[in-house]
């Protein structure tokens, strides 16, 4: 069910929802079953309405871990005849299967689910004077606004975006998660306030490695979306994690800023307490949130951001949606709630709240494999 | 000539049972509209030279006063109206251009009222500004393309000068001369106090007001009036005046009679001697030559100084405006149609220039289409009237507001547009010492300073209720707004949607 | 102690100031009732030079010649302010004299008046002040 045959038009009108976050993470690189965090999303099924539903695995493919992993969504065989066109211009195709599922009757309606392992094609490559991962950006763009009925909702390497319209437990399922093993999950339940989700509207939201599950609604959303849009995104979900994830793409790709720099950003400290900071970190905050201001999320949000060999967990700055985080071992864990994280690991070394706006950083021991 | 003659507009009502004649309307008005007749005890009103500015009505102790329009008419016309036939008259007798005051007062539609703002119900909370922090703290000016660092990685501060504001609301430019020094004064008091700023306007920097220097943006227009080094260096920013909404395409003129003493030095040029400001700037007859004085005027203050570049908001303003924002200035000022003056003709002021509201969002969409929106600020001016007015100008794209009517109402401008007369009853508009007193800056300052702390609450109030809590979140937030009874071209321009959609 | 004080530079002479003391002395609830065809005798005063005016009332001296040339003790200081009992005044008129700032006027009844920063009247506080348009005259310390 692709977007152009829906009554609920996302991607034209803008539609609020509540939600379900969780994620995990061996910082040892430790291999976890996509079956812990179904698990973990299951306890909290009130907290979505059946509207959308969806995963993010890293390190699940480590025997293509150097190709883009592409997920796509066709409406019909059409679509993807021509989109598989594109596609292979612009890409040299090592792999490619249908996305292995499970029939449930709770998910219905499903559009043709394949994937990809691709490397862009290497005198495109050239010619196009970009670099590998802006290449692969302007390839996806390309097909998600002007490809109708095919909608790219994954391209990361060595991980992978699963989602649909359905509860989380049962898109799972439908996935087959208990199948892949990855050393950082995270996991969505949506609770749209509006009519029926569409399948790439629903979360994780992924470009490149990054994938952003959200709960939230953000109020500073136009003012990102236009500011973002001037570096060549192209928001057509009209979604929050849509633009969050153009956010961070933008700010620690294209600007190379760090991901704590990042979190001083969008979910900036209030001018009261920069003031009361020392002179350089003072100055610091400023800067940033003086030169990046139009990049400032405000409303309430609560965001798991997964890239290749770290995850982040950050709060609005007011800390409006609740998220918890704990530890275990070298197991870092972070949901909506404690009973979440409770499923996945019942004994805990700690658990805590973060506060508003302050960033929790896990990545793998012996530094990250691209930690931004 | 018989015809000539004008029924006066205004009829002066006493109420001669509240009368206690004393006469302090007559002591008032600089018209001199009342006049005491001694003989029989009573007050006399020449209604012809009233002006309507409400001074007397203001002071009169028993509430005897009221001006009423007169019901005097001419026969209906739809198509010849009373002020048609009027000028007409006015004209043909003294075969002058017809002069007027403040702001455009003609029935154009204003965008403001047709644009309603959001508020968070539910699926997110809106957010109290009494319990929490709410900022409305803003910086002009352009941003960095790419950070840098530093070699130890730490980040490098490579911003060219900014305006820090308190709030994002200015007073635009009036010049010494156009209004009381008393005005000024309230004006450079209150942005210090308010931590924002104010404008000279083209008529230098009276010396007393150099202390006010960081609350100053020091002005440059095509008459250079008052320009030299110091004044450039006394500033907070320099602004370019290419234009002026009130009058687009034309300059101004500073009659010699109000040229007398501080105004004359103040200016650099002697009593008496008419200032006419030219129409354009002569060393700027195109955008390359704009970029020249933009870059002179850094020259000068050693690259420490935001220079904003002021234009009137014209047919093709975003093209313009895209221009600016590639000659190396700062922020951009936009004035719109409704913005006041001191004296313009009426028929430019009337029909010259388009809405603000209309003019700033093409600008900030034109700029954002070509990616170049973070080259500059932008300040949007010509009729903001309230705190709803500034959070509607964010939303569209805004930066932060100029305020220039407002601001004197607020000091007791009642807009009865005579400026030109330079008989300001209330002491803003005029240079005569027993006039300019009547402005007091200790009370002046703090009216201003009362009105935008007001507005300073409804914008956090407003804020608060859409769930934003920094006006950053705001700037072209246009999801925030909804249009009513807008046609699709014009809510296409607006870049918003109807409300109910 | 708060006085009464003016500033010149902001007095624009309108005379507000002695209709509002005299209205304020009459006791009368509506101004245009108490001073309709009433010749007022206000305890403040404007005065006018060339381009120069100010209002003028009573200073409430520390050491006042009033007072001290008073022969009845009809002048006293209570509370730092100089009051005029009216029953005890004979009109000698000695006070008109000596006050250097000719505060002291003679009034309707026979007796003295000056002001008495309102503390008798309805005002409560001084009507001059509350009244003035531009600031020109203040109740404060110094």
């Amino acid at each position: 069910m692709l977007k152009e045959n829906l009554n609920g038009k996302e991607g034209q009108i803008r539609i609020p929802s509540g939600c379900a976050i969780a994620g995990l993470f061996s910082r040892s690189g430790k291999s976890v079953s996509g079956e812990t965090i179904v698990n973990a999303m299951t306890v909290m099924h009130d907290r979505s309405n059946g509207l959308g539903g969806g995963f993010a695995g890293y390190g699940i493919y480590p025997q293509y871990k150097d190709l883009y992993a592409l997920h796509v969504f066709y409406n019909n065989v059409s679509a993807k005849e021509e989109c598989e066109k594109y596609i292979d211009k612009a890409f040299e195709v090592i792999n490619l299967s249908r996305i292995p599922i499970r029939k449930t009757p709770r998910i219905t309606d499903e559009p043709l689910i394949w994937r990809y392992f691709v490397a862009p094609h290497h005198n495109k490559l050239m010619d196009s004077q970009l670099d590998e991962d802006e290449y692969v950006v302007r390839a996806v763009i390309r097909i998600n606004t002007s490809f109708d009925g095919s909608y790219v909702f994954s391209s990361g390497k060595n991980m992978g975006s699963f989602k649909a319209v359905g509860f989380p437990e049962d898109v799972g399922t439908f996935y087959r998660l208990d199948e892949y093993e990855g050393y950082c999950w995270t996991g969505h339940g949506r609770y749209p306030t509006n009519t029926p989700g569409w399948w790439g509207g629903a979360h994780p939201f992924s470009m490149l490695d990054y994938s952003i599950v959200h709960n939230g609604e953000i109020s500073s959303y136009d003012a990102n979306r236009r500011f973002i849009e001037m570096y060549g995104y192209k928001c057509t979900l009209l979604t929050d994690t849509e633009v969050i994830t153009y956010i961070v793409d933008f700010l620690t790709r294209k600007q190379a800023l760090t991901l704590t720099e990042v979190a001083d950003i969008i979910a900036a400290p209030f001018w009261s307490t920069i003031e009361s900071k020392p002179p350089k970190e003072r100055e610091r905050l400023t800067y940033l949130r003086n030169a990046f201001s139009s990049l400032l999320i405000t409303g309430p949000f609560s965001i798991l951001l997964g890239f290749s060999g770290g995850m982040m967990a950050l709060n609005d700055r007011l800390k409006l949606r609740s998220m918890v985080v704990a530890e275990k071992g070298d197991m870092v864990y972070a949901a909506s709630e404690e009973a979440a994280i409770r499923m996945m690991e019942p004994e805990l070394d700690r658990i805590w709240s973060p506060m508003g706006g302050e960033p929790v950083i896990v990545t793998l021991e012996g530094g990250a494999e691209q930690c931004r | 000539m018989p015809v000539d003659f004008m029924y006066p507009e205004y009829e002066i009502a006493r109420n001669d049972s509240r009368c206690i004649r004393c006469r302090v309307c007559e002591r008032q008005c600089a018209n001199e509209v009342h006049s005491y007749e001694e003989s029989g005890n009573f007050m006399l009103s020449d209604e012809s030279k009233c002006v309507n500015c409400h001074r007397c009505v203001s002071l009169c102790p028993t509430r005897a006063l009221k001006i009423v329009k007169s019901d005097h008419c001419f026969k209906e016309n739809a198509n010849w109206n009373q002020a048609a036939i009027k000028e007409i008259y006015k004209q043909s007798g003294s075969g002058g251009v017809l002069l007027s005051s403040m702001g455009n007062p003609e029935r154009y539609p204003v965008y403001w009222d047709k644009m309603l703002i959001n508020a968070s119900q539910v699926t997110n909370p809106s957010i109290d500004p009494l319990r929490e922090p709410m900022e409305t703290k803003v910086f002009l000016g352009k941003k960095p393309e790419r950070i840098e660092r530093g070699p130890d990685g730490s980040l490098r501060n490579n911003l060219t000068p900014q305006l820090e504001l308190a709030m994002p609301v200015m007073f635009s430019a009036m010049s010494y001369g156009s209004i009381s020094y008393n005005a000024h004064e309230s004006l450079a008091r209150a942005s210090r106090e308010l931590g924002i700023f104010y404008n000279t306007g083209e008529g230098g920097l009276h010396e007393d007001f150099y202390q006010y220097g960081e609350n100053t943006i020091v002005q440059v227009a095509s008459g250079r009036f008052g320009v030299h080094r110091e004044y450039l260096e006394a500033g907070a920013a320099i602004e370019i005046k290419m234009g002026q909404g009130a009058k687009p395409g034309i300059g101004g003129h500073l009659p010699g009679e109000k040229i007398v003493g501080d105004i004359s030095k103040t200016r650099m040029i002697p009593e008496g001697s008419d200032a006419i400001s030219p129409a354009p700037h002569h060393d700027i007859y195109s955008i390359e030559d704009l970029r020249q004085l933009v870059f002179s005027l850094k020259e000068a203050t050693q690259y420490k100084k935001p220079v904003i570049v002021k234009v009137a908001a014209v047919h093709n303003i975003a093209a313009i405006a895209s221009g600016i924002a590639r000659s190396g200035a700062d922020i951009i000022a936009i004035d719109g149609f409704r913005g006041g003056t001191g004296a313009a003709p009426t028929r430019i002021r009337d029909n010259v220039g388009i809405p603000i509201e209309l003019a700033l969002a093409s600008v900030d969409a034109r700029l954002r289409d070509e990616g170049i929106r973070n080259n500059v600020s932008l300040v949007a001016g010509g009729s903001i009237r309230n705190s709803a007015d500034v959070v509607k100008a964010i939303a569209l794209g805004a930066d932060a507001v100029y305020i220039a009517t407002g601001a004197l109402l607020a000091l007791g401008c009642h807009l009865c547009r005579s400026c030109q007369s330079g008989k300001c009853n209330w002491g803003i508009a005029t240079q005569r010492p027993e006039l300019v007193k009547r402005l007091n800056p200790d009370m002046g300052f703090r009216r201003l300073v009362n009105l935008l702390t007001a507005w300073n609450h409804e914008i956090k109030e407003l804020m608060g209720g859409m769930g934003i809590n920094s006006i950053e979140a705001l700037k072209g937030n246009r999801l925030m707004l909804r249009g009513t009874g807008l046609n699709e071209n014009e809510l296409g321009i607006l870049g918003i949607s109807h409300a109910g959609e | 102690m708060k006085r009464v004080y003016v500033n010149e530079k902001w007095c624009l002479g309108c005379r507000l100031c002695e209709y509002n003391c005299a209205f304020a002395n009459t006791g009368e609830r509506n101004m245009a009732l108490a001073l309709r065809n009433l010749e007022i005798s206000p305890r403040i005063r404007i005065e006018e030079g060339s381009d120069i005016c100010f209002a003028v009332s009573c200073r409430h001296c520390e050491e006042p010649l009033c007072v001290k040339g008073c022969i009845t003790g009809a002048l006293s200081i209570e509370d730092g302010i100089i009051m005029v009992d009216e029953d005890k005044c004979v009109s000698c008129y000695t006070c008109i004299l000596s006050c250097p700032y000719g505060a002291v006027s003679p009034s309707e009844h026979g007796a003295v008046q000056k002001c008495e920063l309102c503390v008798k009247n309805r005002s409560g506080a001084p009507a001059c002040v509350a009244g003035c348009p531009n600031g020109a005259i203040v109740y404060e310390e110094r």
